[in-house]
């Protein structure tokens, strides 16, 4: 082990940590009215971060740490997408938390999250991947509460309810899959589960998948997600329903892709386990979000949903070229459309429900502008970042043999279409001006929204480059 | 040449958006100039065209876009594309046109049509099935707004079920191209590639279910029977160019489908399948025909005539598919027959739906019955009325004529039965002729009283593409010249 060399590759990891330990130092010291130079502190600490992770995506796949950390594409990618994706919600939350009587904590929380979230999508062992579920959530329940409104009060016990029973479970599994594999190293369970007892594995698979469920919100681990994402803050909410889903998803990835599939021995049935939990999450998310007239608890249904299509190529890992490239796209350009929703919401916080949209376009061209691409990038539509996920999970997912998959994906995709048009079409729409007395400014997250737009479509647009950058294999 | 064709649209849709000070007038007439400019180029290019040959692509462009999933960006015209680029062009300068005079929102107006002239020049265009999917689906999100934005009645809720329905076809539609992908063996995107070697040559199950997919996906856009209730809907609360772009340029986007995609990719599934979709064409057109029949409603019914008039098309490239020993020339003629059909509905409904939207613009109400005599008040109105209604359905002398009879000398030699669609004409010429006598003749009545004429602009717009639909009747060789070469390579792809 190269103590020098792997601590230099966890150097984005370091910084995060580091910013956010100063972060929450720097607060405690500076008077409220100062507490401002915490956010510049993080958006520097976290740049940084992206920084070092894009230089170190230049380095060959390594494990590093006695194989209990991937340093490799996927840990690469969301390294540059999370800390990105971080500066963008503390940019649309900047006049929200302003003075705000918690402002350095959040900041501070928001940081430890994403660190936790960073952390899942780099385990390369059974127990790192639990250290950073833990790592993940807990800063999430405070973050969840800090709004300190009765619907927050129960939405942050709900999601420590259910945060708690799916860590056990992911405990359970854990210990399950040790006991039979002899290891929890993924290099060593990869050639010890082949001979284990088919029926411990699923045991073990089911524990470890509730617990991945439960950060990236999908069935049935999604309980939380409508009832956190209506009742707390605007930033929160765009983070929790973004950041975690990167870690779980594409830990779920690695896990996956360790496990024995197909023909070889001891393989069991996984990818149509998870077939099933996909099939689940965006026909439960879609039928959910359909009526709803709270925009934000509508976007917290979407994101169950767009777990589904997001776990399509998780059920064929290393079955299909495609499937990791195609996995990453798809989340880099789920996270900007989703935080430019939400940016858009921060920016015109007096309007809640879908009818308090009705004519704002004509108030708010860039902000409207902004919502299109956001809400027909999450349905898919050409040349959006999620079209190009939609397009290339589908193929990934046909050509693992998931062809049913695909057709309940894309059905699943017209129905979406509905509820995100229900909230488009009063937005558009003629007639009733905005009889609103003019509500503060937001440029912050104004701007946030814009930029989330551009990336948007420039993920979409240059996507060929992005899928290149991300067709390594991965390490281990 | 052509991405400039392609793309200067959207560049002045940019501008127009991004500028809130332009004003309505000269938001109209720089959509005018930008119209008439792609036009130009458009008529340029036409005249520069010599036919590539089989295989090949005249105006080619090709540029690395995605590279993981072979997919380029690729651009390029031959005789099934060049005509319908070119209806797409003038039909666009026709709306902008008719548009010169219109109040609501012009800037915005002129936005979204330049961009939605950009989306449907780019499916025309487009040889790489990922990029025709790109500009197919944004033709509908374009459409959408043109509806939801500027339509009547009941607008938003039939924009809304026009974009879920025609959103499930793009969706199939993506599906089948999916499956034709990972099918091809050099994993490709590219039409003119899967062309060369069609996949599942032997795997009749999976390619029949691809096809069900495309023809599905393309079926909804066409639209034929039993696919096509969100037409009418649509049709009727859409404002009068609104209307025009659906009808003369969106329904082809299916028809083209079929030509581009369906039949040279996917060969043996399509011969297999060859006798349904003739089936599909011949109920298309007989139920279209009677279902207008029954229309109180003048832009309804002139709906429904455009499943009929499509109908013809699909009949014309099921029969196409039906292989017979000797019959290579005869399915020649109805692919041509098929293209020719495409472009004279496009002129043609595109006239009828203008002075539709005329009598919406005058009165309020498309209702047939309202109406009687109004050859008396306005007579240029009748006239062009009656002209539009007889090029459409199908006297000589119009392009119609030369269309349905190629359909037909095409189609009933390899496939007799498709004799059965004939009576769809004669419903046609039925209903038109009962709609004139009932709307312009007789005494003045109703709303007919103190209507008025047609202006200049509207003439200018109604004219010229009944003057060209009038051209095409009577000296058609300069289309079918560039047509005739590129449907006998779709009839060899196809045959292979």
């Amino acid at each position: 082990m190269n103590m020098q060399r792997d601590t230099l590759a966890l150097l984005p990891e370091i910084l995060v940590l580091t910013g956010a330990v100063i972060v929450l130092l720097s607060g405690s010291f500076l008077p409220r009215d100062q507490q401002v130079v915490t956010r510049f502190l993080a958006i520097a600490a976290l740049l940084l971060a992206a920084g070092a992770a894009a230089i170190g995506m230049t380095a060959p796949a390594m494990t590093i740490f006695e194989g209990g950390l991937a340093v490799d594409v996927a840990t690469g990618a969301v390294r540059i997408i999370i800390p990105l994706a971080t500066i963008l919600v503390l940019a649309l939350g900047a006049e929200e938390l302003a003075g705000s009587p918690r402002e350095s904590e959040t900041y501070s929380l928001l940081m430890l999250s994403a660190l936790g979230a960073i952390a899942m999508a780099g385990a390369n062992d059974l127990l790192v991947l639990a250290a950073g579920y833990l790592l993940a959530s807990v800063p999430l329940y405070a973050l969840v509460g800090m709004s300190r409104s009765p619907g927050a009060a129960e939405a942050a016990l709900k999601t420590y309810l259910i945060g708690a029973l799916m860590g056990i479970a992911l405990l359970l599994g854990v210990t399950i899959l040790f006991g039979i594999g002899g290891s929890t190293s993924y290099s060593e369970l990869r050639s010890t589960l082949g001979t284990a007892p088919p029926a411990a594995v699923l045991a073990g698979i089911l524990g470890v998948m509730a617990g991945l469920m439960f950060k990236a919100g999908g069935v049935p681990g999604h309980f939380w997600v409508p009832d956190a994402t209506q009742a707390s803050g605007t930033a929160v909410a765009a983070f929790l329903t973004s950041i975690p889903k990167l870690g779980a998803l594409v830990a779920a990835y690695r896990f996956f892709e360790l496990l024995p599939r197909g023909a070889e021995p001891g393989a069991v049935d996984w990818p149509l386990l998870v077939a099933i939990l996909a099939t689940a999450s965006m026909t439960l998310g879609n039928l959910a979000a359909f009526w709803q007239t709270d925009v934000r608890r509508l976007l917290g249904w979407s994101t169950v949903s767009q777990v589904g299509y997001l776990l399509l190529p998780v059920a064929v890992a290393g079955n299909a070229d495609l499937a990791l490239p195609s996995l990453l796209l798809y989340l880099a350009g789920y996270t900007a459309s989703n935080i430019t929703a939400f940016a858009v919401i921060a920016a015109l916080p007096t309007r809640r429900s879908i009818e308090d949209y009705r004519g704002a376009s004509a108030a708010h061209p860039w902000l409207a502008g902004a919502l299109l691409v956001s809400l027909l990038g999450l349905v898919g539509t050409p040349p959006t970042a999620v079209f190009v996920g939609k397009l290339t999970t589908f193929t990934a997912a046909w050509d693992g043999g998931l062809a049913w998959l695909v057709v309940v994906a894309a059905i699943n995709t017209v129905a979406s279409l509905f509820y995100y048009l229900r909230w488009l079409a009063p937005m558009f729409a003629r007639g009733k001006t905005d009889v609103r007395a003019p509500a503060p400014r937001h440029p912050a997250a104004s701007r946030a929204a814009v930029v989330g737009a551009i990336a948007v479509l420039i993920i979409g647009i240059a996507a060929g480059p992005v899928l290149a950058a991300f067709g390594m294999p991965l390490s281990g | 040449m052509l991405s400039l064709v392609v793309f200067l649209p959207v560049l002045a849709a940019i501008v127009l958006a991004a500028m809130p000070r332009i004003t309505d007038a000269a938001a109209r007439w720089i959509w005018l100039v930008v119209t008439l400019l792609d036009l130009v180029l458009v008529v340029g290019m036409w005249l520069a065209y010599r036919d590539p040959g089989a295989g090949n692509l005249a105006f080619e462009e090709q540029l690395p876009w995605i590279p993981n999933v072979g997919s380029t960006y690729h651009l390029g015209v031959d005789g099934l594309s060049l005509p319908l680029v070119a209806l797409t062009s003038l039909i666009f300068v026709v709306c902008a046109v008719f548009a010169l005079r219109h109040t609501d929102r012009p800037r915005s107006q002129a936005a979204l049509f330049l961009f939605l002239q950009t989306s449907s020049l780019g499916v025309f265009a487009a040889q790489d099935l990922i990029l025709f999917f790109v500009f197919f689906d944004l033709s509908i999100v374009g459409m959408y707004f043109v509806i939801a934005g500027w339509g009547h009645g009941n607008a938003a809720r039939s924009a809304l079920k026009f974009f879920l329905y025609t959103f499930l076809g793009s969706l199939a539609l993506l599906v089948g191209f999916i499956g034709l992908y990972l099918g091809s063996a050099a994993k490709t995107f590219d039409m003119a590639l899967l062309a060369a070697s069609p996949p599942f040559g032997d795997e009749p199950v999976i390619g029949g279910l691809v096809l069900a997919a495309v023809f599905i996906g393309l079926a909804i856009k066409t639209p034929t029977f039993p696919f096509h209730t969100w037409l009418p809907p649509a049709h009727t609360d859409a404002p009068a160019i609104g209307s025009v772009v659906l009808a003369s340029i969106m329904l082809k986007m299916g028809t083209y489908g079929f030509v581009r995609i369906a039949m040279p990719l996917l060969p043996d599934a399509w011969r297999e399948w060859a006798w349904l979709i003739v089936v599909i064409g011949i109920i298309s057109v007989l139920y279209g025909a009677l279902v207008a029949l029954a229309q109180t409603d003048v832009k309804r019914m002139i709906a429904y005539t455009s499943v009929n008039h499509m109908g013809y098309v699909i009949l014309a490239v099921g029969a196409a598919g039906v292989v017979t020993d000797s019959a290579a020339q005869a399915r020649e003629v109805a692919i041509t027959g098929a293209v020719v059909q495409m472009v004279s509905h496009g002129l043609i409904t595109g006239a009828l739906f203008l002075l539709a939207g005329v009598l919406f613009d005058r009165t309020g109400s498309y209702d047939i019955g309202s109406y009687g005599g109004l050859a008396a008040p306005a007579p240029r109105y009748a006239a062009f009325f009656a002209v539009a209604a007889f090029a459409s359905l199908g006297l000589p002398g119009f392009s119609g004529f030369i269309a349905e009879f190629q359909i037909f000398a095409g189609s009933i030699g390899p496939v007799p039965w498709t004799a059965l669609a004939l009576p769809g004409i004669l419903i046609t010429a039925a209903l038109f002729l009962r709609a004139l006598q009932r709307m312009l003749t007789g005494e003045t009545r109703g709303l007919s009283r103190g209507f008025r004429d047609l202006d200049r602009w509207e003439i200018l717009a109604i004219a010229t593409l009944l003057l060209l639909a009038v051209i095409i009747g009577i000296v058609p060789r300069f289309l079918l010249d560039v047509v005739e070469p590129a449907s006998s390579v779709v009839v060899d792809l196809v045959s292979r």
